[in-house]
């Protein structure tokens, strides 16, 4: 045992296999600053090099490259709001009001050093772990799978915001958007509206970028600002150092929960963000500054989503089984290497298994490293003004839509959920819930279906069913007591939103006859295949009738009215554009894309941005769209992929980036 | 719609900035047949990761290095609509110059034999290049008193349990195969690939299950070893008549045609036979396919699988195929047009019995139009 140990870690301080592991580092962090672009993407790029490599190097590089994603695709999500990957979405909510205040530094550097830590945890549990993985993963059936699911729903308690009813139902169009798709009980599809993209359902990528993204673009836009706001940059990474020690403990149960939900198969690692975040408030004495800056809220998802790396390797190494989208890239880079994952990997190949956790431990290291030397210079990013910044961002978030499938309706789907998010954010409909709902879906509805067909009702009494129930009740209590609402102010500013109160009622009234599109779709499948959207919609249809309820009945400071263009921090500033602007310009790129394709419309875009509403010089104009344009081409041509094409491109035979 | 895929990628890029592609050394290129300084796109309807990904990562360098002129393959993801998305912009879009290829697999053949409207593609139109097999054990839980092979009809009268990707997925054949052979198996869908499935077999949720040859190797084996599984019996291979007989890899293990003899006394035949062997087919034998577009030339065909052959013997594919691709060989020629044929054809009359009776005990819809 003890020699095992030795010699893996022999074989992982050599020269050589530290320089691959630097190389996969540097690629990862690369990849992971791009939002949309994550592990997959990454991978894909390293795999043509696999050929001829020594193993352990081989997987030192892979390793590399997955262990750092989620440590630097935390710039997006602080410094733009842009959720970077699914691992990051939670640290948005806080990370990125404390860049517009100006503390972009702090929080960069709380979220690297958690990030580093919840890395290195997850190894040393791991360490351990891995000997007596296998039989502890088997406890976990489908019965037990479902209530996981639950549990995570139970988040939905912490972050549904002010009004309980209108967090439920957006909790519920998550649920009913996630069950759009082929049924896992009989493979029908729903609400699919006859439409072929429908049929996979809404990527998630689409879904975290709508929500978060596009609100937080379309609301700067208007303000004519940088991202800072005129804010200094403050203080730099000594205060984010402390951020994170004062609330370590915090970090080691997080660290401890990412690893545990990743070595889990089957609940996948998109929640565990949330779940840490939701843990973090329901532990913390003061909560008002959650979803307003509170550097809590960004050390808790970080430390977890660094932790899960390590513990979705297990299942990946032990059964291989892949928790994701990267981990299956990086389940095929192990077979094209000739390490096959099995019972062996516990075995006679433990030695690789210790490589391979260690060497986790060590990316960590290096890439928290690199990023916190990084965190000041691009922290300073957010002083730029913003409409510089907006064209690059735009294009940068319809290129990681359309990663998703590479067709134009990629960019409709973004549109159609970035209009919702828009809609939510000024209503103050939580988006948190929404997300937690439509990552949920597939789990809760398939395990559910499983553990009934496995076990029938009994699986209720099972003890892994009960001990999960209790720590679920246990959520739910702690989060009713704690919600967080990010929605802004709080007090007399209530009272006012209650103005508009007519076209809050017109968006409730909208979400219920979606809640009714999916009962009517329902109603057309079997039983297996309707029970779940129907469930959903009923429930749906009850508390968006509760809120309709408050909405028409409730007294002036109900805490059901919100409506941001009447509370939000920018009402009574000079220069706010029209509400529509960053919509009409997205849609203006789509409805490009469709006539022209996306390299071409891109371009366009870019110019008529720059002069039209940044009113830039034509010389700042013409390299800013040549440097994308290059970025772009340079982007597309090292991942082999084809640009979503428009009319002319069915019309005319045209060569490469523009066919 | 017009075609699309005739300026490759890194020619737009060698165009663009003026590259010497053209001055770069080859290799003996043919007189008549030449990718020189070209870009191959291998297209696969399916999404990084995965083993049709994994299949043709490994196959694309040592197929470029073995083509007249060493052109450069790449793997082009076209994912969506279980592998139809991409197989139909294939359909529409490539040209007959040999520089796009597609490689499919079974969650490609198996919509097209059901007919799922998504499917706008034809397979007899295309050429193939090769064809990759491959097999699988079927394996129950000891808690059946099962303890050998021989005893598989101890099975007959008892309640099987077996986790499924979905009645569509390449989870047919099982569903096709208990059926025929009488056993009482009820598919609980919604796994997400045969390894959860095995996951839920070793938690004691399912009593029957297969693996695939090189996941049953590695995973499977030390179950059986360690007693908590029993084979029961091979898929089988084709022989080059096309007869079933037992996988090479498994010589000790009764084949799919032996185990229902030995279940029901008879060989298997009639029509329902017909309808599980075509599937078995495009599922196993005939599982990963290259083709080639409509209407390409013999001189490239002829050249593609000169490379297949060549490539064979190259080290690098003798050291890793086993990891990659198990122990079966990759076939051009007469074997490959053999499986082509079998693995793509099916009856209206066959399709129609397969699909009404998953409509009428599973409840699938094949969506609307």
């Amino acid at each position: 045992m003890m020699d095992t140990l030795l010699a893996a870690l022999a074989a992982l301080l050599t020269l050589q296999h530290l320089a691959y592991m630097l190389l996969g580092v540097s690629l990862g962090l690369v990849i992971g600053i791009i939002p949309g672009l994550g592990g997959i993407a990454g991978l894909s790029l390293l795999v043509p090099f696999l050929y001829g490599m020594d193993p352990i190097s081989a997987l030192g590089m892979l390793i590399g490259l997955v262990a750092v994603i989620p440590t630097s695709d935390t710039f997006s999500s602080v410094l733009m709001g842009i959720p970077g990957s699914s691992a990051s979405q939670a640290t948005v909510l806080d990370g990125f009001p404390m860049a517009k205040q100006g503390q972009a530094a702090r929080a960069l550097s709380a979220a690297f050093i958690s990030s580093l830590f919840g890395g290195v945890v997850g190894a040393v549990i791991l360490t351990g772990f891995v000997l007596i993985a296998r039989p502890l993963i088997l406890l976990f059936g489908s019965a037990e799978l479902f209530m996981l699911a639950l549990f995570g729903l139970s988040m939905v308690a912490v972050l549904a915001g002010r009004s309980l009813p209108k967090g439920l139902a957006a909790c519920a169009v998550g649920l009913l958007i996630g069950s759009i798709g082929g049924a896992p009980a009989t493979g029908e599809f729903r609400m699919i509206f006859g439409t072929e993209y429908l049929y996979d359902g809404i990527p998630l990528v689409i879904i975290g970028l709508g929500l978060f993204a596009v609100p937080e673009i379309s609301d700067l836009l208007r303000k004519n600002s940088s991202i800072a706001e005129g804010n200094t940059l403050g203080s730099g990474w000594g205060m984010g150092f402390r951020d994170w020690w004062k609330n370590i403990f915090l970090s080691i149960r997080c660290s401890g929960f990412g690893c545990m939900i990743g070595a889990i198969p089957g609940l996948g690692g998109s929640v565990v963000d949330w779940i840490a975040y939701g843990h973090a408030v329901q532990t913390a004495k003061d909560t008002s500054q959650f979803g307003k800056g509170d550097p809590r809220g960004v050390v808790a998802p970080e430390s977890a989503n660094n932790a899960m790396q390590g513990g979705a390797l297990l299942p990946t190494m032990l059964f291989g089984i892949p928790g994701s989208g990267s981990m299956a890239v990086f389940l095929g880079g192990m077979v094209l290497i000739g390490i096959e994952p099995g019972p062996s990997m516990v075995g006679p190949d433990l030695n690789v298994t210790y490589s391979i956790i260690w060497s986790l431990a060590l990316a960590n290291i290096m890439g928290a490293g690199i990023c916190l030397a990084l965190a000041r210079p691009i922290s300073k990013l957010t002083a730029i003004p913003f409409q510089l910044l907006a064209p690059c961002m735009i294009a940068l978030i319809c290129f990681a839509a359309f990663q998703a499938t590479r067709d134009l309706a990629d960019l409709v789907a973004l549109l159609v959920i970035g209009l919702v998010g828009i809609l939510m954010k000024r209503f103050g409909w939580p988006r948190p819930a929404l997300l937690i709902g439509y990552v949920l879906a597939p789990q809760a509805e398939t395990f559910f279906y499983q553990a009934l067909q496995f076990n029938g009702w009994e699986f209720l009494v099972r003890p892994g069913v009960l001990i999960i129930a209790a720590l679920t009740l246990a959520s739910i209590y702690f989060g009713l007591k704690n919600r967080v609402d990010d929605t802004g102010p709080t007090g007399e500013v209530v009272q006012t939103s209650r103005a508009s109160r007519n076209i809050q009622i017109a968006f409730a009234l909208a979400m219920m006859v979606f809640f009714g599109l999916a009962l009517w779709d329902a109603s057309q499948h079997t039983m297996l295949g309707a029970v779940f959207p129907m469930g959903v919609g009923i429930v749906g249809v009850v508390f968006g009738a509760i809120l309709l309820v408050h909405l028409w009945m409730g007294h002036e400071d109900h805490p059901a009215f919100f409506d941001y263009e009447i509370v939000g921090d920018h009402v009574g500033k000079e220069g706010n554009s029209w509400f529509w602007t960053g919509p009409a310009w997205i849609a203006g790129l789509v409805a490009a894309t469709a006539l022209l394709g996306f390299y071409i419309a891109m371009i366009l875009f870019f110019i008529a941005f720059l002069q039209l509403r940044a009113k830039a010089s034509w010389f700042t104009t013409i390299v800013m769209t040549a440097c994308a344009a290059g970025f772009i081409l340079g982007l597309a041509y090292m991942l082999s992929l084809n640009f979503p094409s428009g009319w002319l491109q069915s019309a005319y035979d045209l060569p490469w980036p523009i066919r | 719609m017009k075609a699309l895929f005739n300026t490759t990628r890194r020619g737009a890029i060698a165009m663009t900035f003026g590259a010497a592609a053209s001055f770069m050394l080859a290799g003996a290129a043919s007189a008549e047949v030449s990718f020189e300084g070209k870009t191959i796109e291998w297209i696969i309807p399916f999404s990084a990761g995965g083993g049709s990904d994994t299949w043709a990562r490994f196959n694309a360098p040592l197929l470029g290095k073995y083509l007249p002129g060493q052109p450069t393959v790449v793997v082009v993801n076209e994912p969506g609509g279980g592998s139809t998305k991409g197989t139909n912009l294939f359909a529409a879009r490539a040209k007959p110059d040999g520089l796009t290829i597609l490689g499919t697999s079974g969650s490609t053949q198996f919509p097209y034999l059901l007919g799922d409207p998504r499917v706008r593609y034809e397979y007899a139109d295309w050429k193939i290049v090769m064809a990759s097999p491959t097999g699988g054990v079927v394996y129950t839980s000891p808690s059946t008193g099962v303890t050998s092979p021989e005893e598989i009809g101890k099975l007959a009268d008892q309640k099987l349990i077996y986790a499924s990707q979905g009645a569509t997925s390449l989870d047919l054949v099982p569903l096709l195969g208990f059926k025929l052979m009488g056993l009482d198996v009820q598919h609980v869908f919604g796994f997400k690939g045969r390894g959860d499935g095995r996951l839920a077999f070793e938690r004691g949720e399912t009593n029957i299950d297969y693996q695939t040859s090189s996941a049953y190797i590695k995973n499977v084996q030390p179950l059986v070893e360690a007693g908590t599984a029993v084979p029961l019996f091979s898929w089988g291979v084709l022989d080059e008549n096309g007869n079933l007989t037992r996988d090479p890899t498994f010589p000790d293990l009764p084949h799919f045609g032996e185990a229902y003899e030995m279940i029901t006394g008879k060989a298997p035949e009639g029509p329902e036979y017909d309808a599980y062997f075509a599937f078995f087919t495009a599922g196993f034998p005939a599982q990963k396919m290259v083709f080639l577009p409509a209407g390409t030339p013999q001189e490239i065909v002829d050249a593609y699988q000169a490379a297949v052959e060549a490539m064979k013997a190259d080290p690098e594919y003798q050291a890793n195929k086993e990891a990659v691709l198990g122990t079966y060989e990759q076939v051009t020629g007469q074997a490959a047009q053999a499986l082509f044929e079998k693995g793509t054809q099916i009856t209206p009359e066959l399709r129609k019995q397969v699909v009404d009776m998953l409509a009428a005990d599973y409840g699938v819809q094949l969506g609307s139009d």
